[in-house]
């Protein structure tokens, strides 16, 4: 059978390897969009993990709210990534200075 | 015995195409990868009995926010040799950091064991175990506000996208269908009253 320990260093891996992705990528906002997924997914994967070896119904409930709000955020920073890029004909983090931050 | 060979199997293709978006040149390979990283989630799901999550994830993920991803990746003319430049020197802070996520994952995990939770053995589900109609029970009545906020959620979210995109260029000369559709005899053709003119 599964054990809890397995799933739970898998989603830590995953975990791992997307937040390795977020400074590896800092550039280029698709992939770090795209790192924030699979940030989400592992997660989530705890979330079941949990549900299923509880035996408690909630834990998938709130993947499946974490699933809803995903969607809607990459619908909305894609969106936003399309405008940005036909202001400024790049999607480069480091030419985002208006704010001089 | 066959479910444990399928999790690790299956594990392995999750962390090597996982691997695979962060490191991938182009940013259409990381889409695609990301597609495979979701299909593997949704097995492995599917041996949790999470059916309905499993299958979601597919249709929503894979149907719908990657497919959303390859397009925008698509559209967008992106010079992928300027994004790269400087990478290398991101190397060393990325494994750092994500080497110390994977020790206090371990850390709790294996070394604590949790905290002393004994959760060994998952418990074993009732012969006639429905995931999709437990799921819609607590969804549809302890949750039933939640779900309507979600759904406002969704629906604020795609109203956003639309109008975040729409683009107004000025100097072309669109049709505006409800102006014609609104127009009348009156406003195109003057009836003048005149009385008849002789020759001159």
């Amino acid at each position: 059978m599964i054990t809890l320990t397995e799933v739970l260093t898998l989603s830590g891996l995953l975990f791992a390897i997307a937040v390795a992705g977020v400074f590896l990528n800092r550039k280029n906002i698709i992939v770090l969009l795209m790192c924030i997924e699979l940030l989400l997914l592992a997660v989530n994967f705890n979330f079941v993990a949990f549900s299923r070896f509880l035996g408690d119904i909630n834990g998938q409930i709130f993947v499946f709210f974490i699933l809803t709000v995903a969607a809607a955020e990459a619908a909305i920073g894609l969106a936003i990534l399309v405008v940005l890029f036909r202001e400024r004909r790049s999607i480069n983090v480091e030419d985002l200075d208006t704010l001089q931050g | 015995m066959f479910p444990t060979i399928l999790f690790f199997a299956f594990s392995a293709v999750l962390v090597a195409a996982a691997l695979g978006v962060i490191l991938a040149r182009n940013p259409v390979h990381s889409a695609l990868l990301l597609v495979l990283c979701f299909f593997n989630s949704a097995v492995i799901w599917l041996l949790l009995n999470a059916e309905f999550l499993g299958i979601v994830l597919v249709l929503v993920y894979v149907g719908a926010v990657m497919v959303l991803f390859l397009f925008v990746v698509m559209m967008l003319d992106v010079n992928i040799e300027e994004l790269r430049k400087g990478i290398a020197g991101y190397w060393p802070l990325a494994v750092a950091v994500a080497g110390f996520v994977v020790f206090a994952i371990v850390n709790v995990i294996v070394v604590r064991h949790l905290g002393g939770v004994a959760l060994k053995v998952a418990p074993p589900l009732p012969a006639n175990y429905s995931n999709t109609r437990e799921l819609g029970i607590a969804l549809f009545t302890r949750y039933a506000y939640p779900a309507q906020i979600a759904a406002v959620i969704l629906l604020v979210a795609s109203v956003a996208a639309i109008v975040l995109t729409l683009r107004r260029r000025p100097g072309i000369k669109p049709q505006n269908v409800s102006e014609q559709v609104r127009v009348r005899a009156k406003d195109r053709v003057r009836i003048v009253k005149m009385s008849s003119e002789r020759r001159p």
